[in-house]
């Protein structure tokens, strides 16, 4: 059986592994590549990089990381931030990584996720989103489409954006919920379980985490094909085996042997 | 020797590091003479059937890879590298494969809660062990004689490893299987 996958997400900024809350109060957590290396011994069944200050500065990814991280991990990893062209995309491919993640950009010029999907495959193709609840009436669903981490509101309907970003070709969409990133109280399972049921592509929950229980939830009640994590297992609170300890207990898919 | 064939299928480079890992500097290549002159052969591969048999032709490889497939040589077909060595496939309306192996590759249904493509971790499972590896896919391989390892999804069982002689080919990524996955490439290369 397809297990549920646990996904720790490192952001990155100049070159080390950090962690704030909305993008604030960033603290120093790592090497990249060391945090890689004990994740992916530790069980992670992906990981993921955002490289979060690139877009932000107007810079390409850090290609060296990406090379560097590849080197020394053998499981599936996505990486995002700064991509702005196809030719962005096939850097960070061939230096390693398996997927490239689109977020503001896709929202600017939808046009690269077709575009990505043309070349590389849509399995290589992840689509980044942040919604946030509103009551815009143009965002049906409730939740409207923030960027520029969380800056800029677009008036786009998450649910809407979500499917016509996987008809043009998006292989796996991140969920990452505004209201819940951060908290440590739980994923957005209302959010979540919308796009999950609306599109046919894998869905990411993200944004929340903070005890094993919160992936049962989110897998059990959302839908969700996998789970983000990241400040829950940063701080040491919690390791991956403890999160898959208690999903497999409580009947959740899980890959136990690693 | 141990070739890459590297057809405009896909990126290579995980394939790359998953044997430099093991100690094996394995040569990424299209040239013919140094396929035929390899050890051993690695047939890699994403993305769609039609392109990929389209390069292998544009390329001059299609007799190459039937040639190693069938040399004694150890030989490796790895996610589209193994699906194109089965007869045909759905794929883009329909193509014709390099028929090394018995029956058709089809897409997955659409059964209700299950994602296309299939992304993960899923159980290879031999007379043997049942053991996770990563896959990746939105086709698959219908099981054949030849069929060792089995995998279930959206209500399919489907062939994930099978060998035939010297050919061994799996539908999962052992490059990016973790420990399990380097243990497989490690088996084969002793092979």
């Amino acid at each position: 059986m397809l297990t549920k996958r646990v996904i720790p997400c490192l952001d990155v900024r100049q070159g080390r592994v950090t962690k704030g809350v909305k993008f604030k109060n960033n603290i120093d957590l790592g090497d990249p590549v060391e945090m890689a290396v004990r994740y992916s011994d530790g069980g992670a069944d992906e990981l993921v990089f955002y490289d979060i200050t690139a877009s932000a500065e107007r810079r390409p990814i850090d290609i060296g990381m990406v090379a560097a991280v590849a080197r020394a991990i053998r499981i599936p990893f996505a990486v995002g931030g700064g991509i702005s062209t196809v030719a962005d995309m096939e850097r960070v491919i061939l230096a390693g990584a398996e997927k490239v993640s689109v977020n503001s950009l896709a929202v600017k010029n939808p046009s690269i996720i077709a575009e990505g999907a043309r070349a590389f495959g849509r399995q290589c193709i992840v689509l980044g989103m942040d919604p946030v609840k509103s009551d815009n009436p143009a965002c049906p669903s409730g939740y409207e489409i923030t960027t520029r981490g969380f800056r800029e509101f677009t008036g786009m309907d998450a649910v809407d954006w979500a499917r016509r970003a996987a008809d043009l070709g998006a292989g796996e969409i991140v969920v990452n919920s505004v209201d819940a990133d951060g908290t440590r109280a739980g994923f957005a399972l209302e959010l979540t379980r919308l796009i999950a049921e609306a599109v046919g592509v894998p869905v990411v929950a993200s944004g929340g985490a903070g005890r094993p229980e919160h992936l049962v939830t989110v897998f059990q009640e959302a839908a969700a094909d996998a789970a983000i994590v990241a400040g829950m297992i940063h701080t040491g609170e919690y390791t991956i085996a403890d999160i898959k300890r208690v999903m497999h207990a409580a009947g959740v898919p899980t890959r136990l042997s690693y | 020797m141990t070739a890459i064939i590297d057809y405009k299928a896909g990126n290579l480079t995980s394939v790359r590091l998953a044997f430099a890992a093991l100690g094996e500097e394995a040569t990424v290549t299209r040239d013919a003479a140094v396929i035929a002159a390899a050890d051993r052969v690695v047939f890699p591969g994403v993305g769609a059937a039609k392109s990929a048999m389209a390069n292998l032709r544009a390329l001059g490889l299609e007799e190459s890879v039937k040639a190693a497939a069938v040399s004694g040589r150890p030989f490796l077909g790895i996610c589209l590298g193994m699906q194109i060595l089965f007869e045909r496939s759905e794929e883009d309306g329909g193509v014709e494969t390099l028929g090394l192996l018995p029956g058709a590759v089809r897409r997955f249904p659409d059964a209700a809660g299950c994602k296309i493509p299939q992304i993960g971790w899923n159980q290879c499972v031999t007379a043997r062990a049942a053991v996770d590896y990563y896959f990746v896919h939105s086709y698959y391989a219908e099981i054949c004689p030849y069929t060792i390892g089995r995998t279930s999804y959206a209500g399919v069982e489907f062939t994930s490893l099978v060998r035939k002689g010297n050919l061994l080919a799996c539908q999962f990524h052992p490059e990016k299987s973790g420990r399990c996955g380097l243990e497989l490439l490690k088996g084969w290369l002793a092979l």
